[in-house]
């Protein structure tokens, strides 16, 4: 802890290690797992080495060495246990994807297409990295951002263009390529959350009246508070999508709870949120019958065979799980999107994917880490918002997967089949690469994190 | 903001550890009922397609696996599917297993905990692991000869050496042919599934063991052998009138044979399988100490047999004229063909009741034997005094009674007829049960229904050839 806390300013320069080579070092050994699945998959089904294993093993490291040599050369002082988690992470989906592809008939092409949009995750990622340079660029537009972000989360309501899959209205469809545009809101809010709750923290804090021991910010402060709950409520109702709305919702109130330091804004959200998730299970049919899926899935067999067959899948792989390419996860609907944990855990067994967690754990605690050190307030906001997204999407859908909570469409980050999220995980972890360069590059040690915000405080404090 | 940071950051910790928390749960408590849970298709395809062990009649397998190519490696096979079906039962994909292939079905398909260090071999050899063998005591001739002689007619035979309990014959027919339920092919199976359950003669049932039927006659052995228990002799004599009339009751019981005279004795009355004088036995007897006896030799107990086997029944109150009844079978008693000879073989072995079992030893395929049978006592329902002579006057019952038609000349035979009436609109049930001395078994013979006149219907018309048979095919 002792370089995080800053020193009273004087001229001491904290110094980071940039940790390049061990980066590369974790890299290639991350994502020897993924590659390891995909070769033993094709071992232990036709007992022999893929066909194509030199054109993949060229691909597959290619990209991690070229990934590397980005951020080496535009941002050295980035954190480097962030891209081996996120390969490992990445592979280890992939070659469970390639499994599943495996079971007949006829053989699917999945894994490819989910190696281009990893490409393609790539890309963007090097391209955040070239073209941002500075997290702080991105405080600029707020109000664009949070309109922005708002018009992508409700835009699969939207007539022509929404589709419905799988009960849950999430989805756009143009031009026959579909795409889930909530993932990239999430980063537009995340980014227009951290802008808006940065400038205005001290007149959220600080500011309005007294409710029940709560101290109301003023209501114009509180006006796009009120929209963005709005806005979460629609999801959940309109788009049937508790998943989603959970993730919106907790995104912002922990950020405005960072932002303010108000313990008041989680609890008020928490009761908000209980509120809303109570009138939803009594008001709509998807949120109940998920509910009474989690509950009792077995007292009708037919409608939670989803949730039933992930858990026949976890008993059948056990601790050890059966291995790759072993176990049937075929068996379980949707097993390479949303329930691609439960055919991990048959094949790779319990403490397989109580490894995954960790490494999920490892990526969190890097994200918030990076928050910690960031030396501006922005900086701090945004890191610590978009970790917090990863660690609500995976406590949600392995927590669904697993029965620990009913089960909620989210994907898992960087392992289930998808464009859109793969996509848009890749530029945050874009963005939190570039926020840790820039927190852990030397700059003398100040005891005020420096302001760069372009706008002057259009709100000025009222009341101290 | 770093204090709030940090504390989202244990938050999230707290999040990501009850996933931990919550899948250890899953594995610690959860894993197992979901295993055994028969809609886990992922278990049931890797049952299905393990390399079981062969279920033995001498050196012969009435039922094996044998390898294939496609999606099951292994196809359950019975060579000789109507011969031993009745106690191999069936092995299929989607529904469940019955007979030896359900009791045993942990030795067969190799996961008993006895076969566990032998598991872990395997595993570090890399060795397919399979299952265990297992032996039976059963006796190919006799049940060959059972089968023939029931033909198709319903029913059922059970053959056991009353010295040790080892069952030699299990029939049930009309038999099926199991292969059509093992086969890989799930559609044609479920064809064979819906002919054998919607055929009329329900072939599925297990009259041998899993089914009761009222006993008819042959239940006054055990009143008969109350009465001995008793004090009385063979020669006291009880009131044998033409009709009984049943005590508080409007109705009456009749005699479907000639007695031999108004008063006779208890041999003469079960010689003459007389109604009327064992009415009389039981009500002398009364209730209690009839269903005394009946439950020493078994009824109201869980039968313990190697197969799935039903409970015969005692009514547990009775008032005088369900007493009567009750002593010449009739009312509520119900009994299974296992049970009826377990009565014989009881008595048979001056009055030790023996263990009746199928399965002499399970073996691995490598030879070591993981379990075998020993031949054990259940009980001592009659004192070896009034065994011998309730012997004597069952030799008298085939030597010169109902049960003539089972003589074996150079054999002592004892055995007992029964009719047992049902529904007034069915015809009756045709039993006989007796043992031989050399070899020493006892045999039950059981007929549910024929194509003969109702009249011609009676134990030792029907039921006493298929006694013969089998012990003639064990001589």
């Amino acid at each position: 802890m002792s370089d995080q806390v800053q020193p009273a300013l004087s001229d001491e320069v904290i110094v980071y290690r940039k940790r390049r080579g061990v980066e590369l070092l974790l890299l290639l050994l991350a994502q020897s797992f993924g590659f390891a699945g995909y070769v033993i998959t094709d071992l232990n089904l036709y007992g022999e080495l893929p066909s194509n294993i030199i054109l993949v093993a060229a691909v597959w490291y290619g990209m991690g060495i070229a990934v590397h040599l980005v951020v080496r050369f535009i941002l050295p002082y980035a954190d480097p246990l962030i891209l081996p988690c996120v390969f490992l992470l990445n592979g280890l989906g992939l070659a469970m994807i390639y499994r599943i592809d495996q079971i007949p008939e006829p053989v699917r092409t999945d894994s490819s297409t989910q190696m281009i949009w990893t490409a393609l995750g790539l890309v963007l990622f090097c391209l955040v990295a070239v073209l941002l340079r500075d997290h702080r660029r991105l405080q600029r537009y707020p109000y664009l951002m949070f309109i922005g972000g708002l018009v992508l989360l409700l835009l699969p309501l939207a007539p022509f263009i929404g589709w419905k899959s799988g009960g849950a209205q999430i989805w756009i469809k143009v031009a026959g390529y579909s795409f889930q545009p909530a993932e990239v809101a999430k980063i537009m809010l995340a980014i227009a959350f951290a802008a808006y709750f940065y400038e205005k923290r001290e007149v959220l804090a600080l500011a309005g009246r007294r409710v029940l021991g709560i101290e109301l910010p003023r209501a114009r402060d509180l006006g796009p508070i009120m929209v963005m709950w709005l806005a979460c409520l629609a999801v959940m109702v309109f788009q049937n999508d508790l998943g989603t709305s959970l993730l919106f919702f907790g995104l912002f109130t922990v950020m405005i709870y960072i932002a303010t330091e108000r313990p008041a804004w989680p609890i008020l959200a928490g009761i908000l949120f209980v509120g809303a998730a109570l009138a939803a299970y009594k008001f709509t049919n998807h949120v109940g019958r998920r509910v009474s899926a989690w509950l009792d899935p077995f007292s009708d067999y037919d409608k939670n065979l989803q949730i039933i067959s992930a858990q026949f899948g976890f008993a059948w792989g056990g601790l050890f799980g059966r291995g790759w390419g072993l176990g049937r996860p075929g068996l379980t609907p949707l097993a390479k999107s949303d329930m691609i944990a439960a055919a991990l855990g048959e094949e790779i067994g319990v403490l397989g994917l109580m490894a995954i967690i960790m490494i999920y754990g490892l990526l969190i605690a890097r994200g918030f880490k990076t928050a910690l050190t960031a030396p501006d307030g922005f900086g701090k906001l945004l890191a610590a918002g978009l970790s917090f997204t990863f660690a609500l999407q995976v406590f949600a859908i392995i927590g669904g997967v697993t029965r620990l909570l009913p089960l909620t469409g989210l994907t898992t980050p960087f392992m289930s089949q998808g464009g859109s999220s793969m996509v848009a995980n890749w530029i945050i972890v874009g963005i939190l690469m570039v926020i840790s360069h820039r927190a852990r590059m030397p700059q003398a040690a100040t005891a005020a994190p420096q302001e760069m915000s372009a706008l002057d405080d259009a709100t000025a404090v009222i009341s101290r | 903001m770093n204090g709030p940071i940090r504390k989202v950051t244990i938050f999230v910790s707290l999040l990501l550890a009850a996933l931990l928390v919550n899948m250890t749960w899953i594995s610690v408590a959860r894993t197992e009922s979901l295993n055994d849970d028969s809609r886990n298709r992922r278990v049931r395809d890797a049952e299905f397609s393990r390399n079981r062990g062969a279920i033995l009649v001498g050196n012969e397998a009435i039922a094996e696996s044998v390898p294939r190519t496609g999606r099951f490696p292994y196809v359950r096979t019975y060579p000789k599917p109507e011969l031993w079906s009745s106690v191999t039962g069936w092995y299929s994909y989607n529904y469940a297993r019955s007979g030896l292939e359900a009791s045993f079905n942990q030795e067969l398909a190799g996961t008993s905990s006895e076969q566990s260090i032998g598991r872990v071999v395997d595993l570090l050899t890399g060795r397919q692991s399979s299952g265990a063998n297992i032996q039976t005591t059963l006796n190919a001739d006799a049940q060959a000869a059972a089968v023939k002689a029931l033909g198709d007619k319903r029913g059922a035979v059970v053959a056991m050496d009353y010295t040790t309990g080892e069952i030699l014959a299990l029939v049930s027919t009309p038999t099926y042919d199991p292969n059509r339920l093992a086969t890989v092919d799930l559609s044609e199976a479920q064809t064979a599934w819906n002919e054998l359950l919607n055929a009329a003669d329900e072939p599925l049932k297990g009259r041998a063991t899993r089914e009761v039927y009222p006993p008819g006659s042959t239940f006054k052995l055990v009143t008969a052998a109350a009465a001995l228990e008793d004090g009385m002799v063979p020669d006291t004599m009880v009131d044998a009138p033409d009709s009984l009339r049943l005590p508080n009751s409007t109705r009456s019981m009749g005699n479907s044979t000639n007695c031999g005279g108004d008063r006779i004795t208890i041999e003469q009355a079960l010689k003459t399988s007389c109604n009327t004088a064992f009415g009389n036995l039981g009500l002398d007897l009364g209730g209690d100490k009839l269903r005394k006896q009946a439950e020493a030799f078994g009824f109201n107990q869980d039968p313990t047999i190697d197969v799935a086997a039903a409970k015969s029944r005692f009514p547990t109150e009775l008032d005088e004229a369900q007493t009567a009844l009750t002593a010449i079978g009739q009312y509520d008693v119900a009994a299974s063909p296992l049970q009826i000879v377990q009565v014989a073989a009881a008595i048979a072995n001056d009055g030790v009741m023996m263990k009746p079992y199928l399965v002499s030893s399970v073996t691995n395929r490598d030879l070591t034997v993981l379990s075998s049978t020993t031949p054990q006592r259940q009980g001592q329902p009659l004192s070896a005094s009034s065994a011998k002579l309730l012997q004597q006057m069952m030799v008298t019952v085939v030597e010169d009674g109902t049960g003539s038609p089972a003589r074996i000349s150079g054999l002592t035979i004892g055995g007992k007829t029964g009719t047992a009436q049902t529904a007034p609109d069915r015809p009756p049930y045709a039993w006989f049960v007796g043992y031989a001395e050399d070899p020493s078994v006892a045999v039950v013979a059981f007929v549910e229904n024929a194509d003969v006149a109702r009249d011609d219907i009676s134990g030792g018309k029907l039921a006493a050839p298929i006694f013969r048979a089998v012990v003639e095919a064990l001589r």
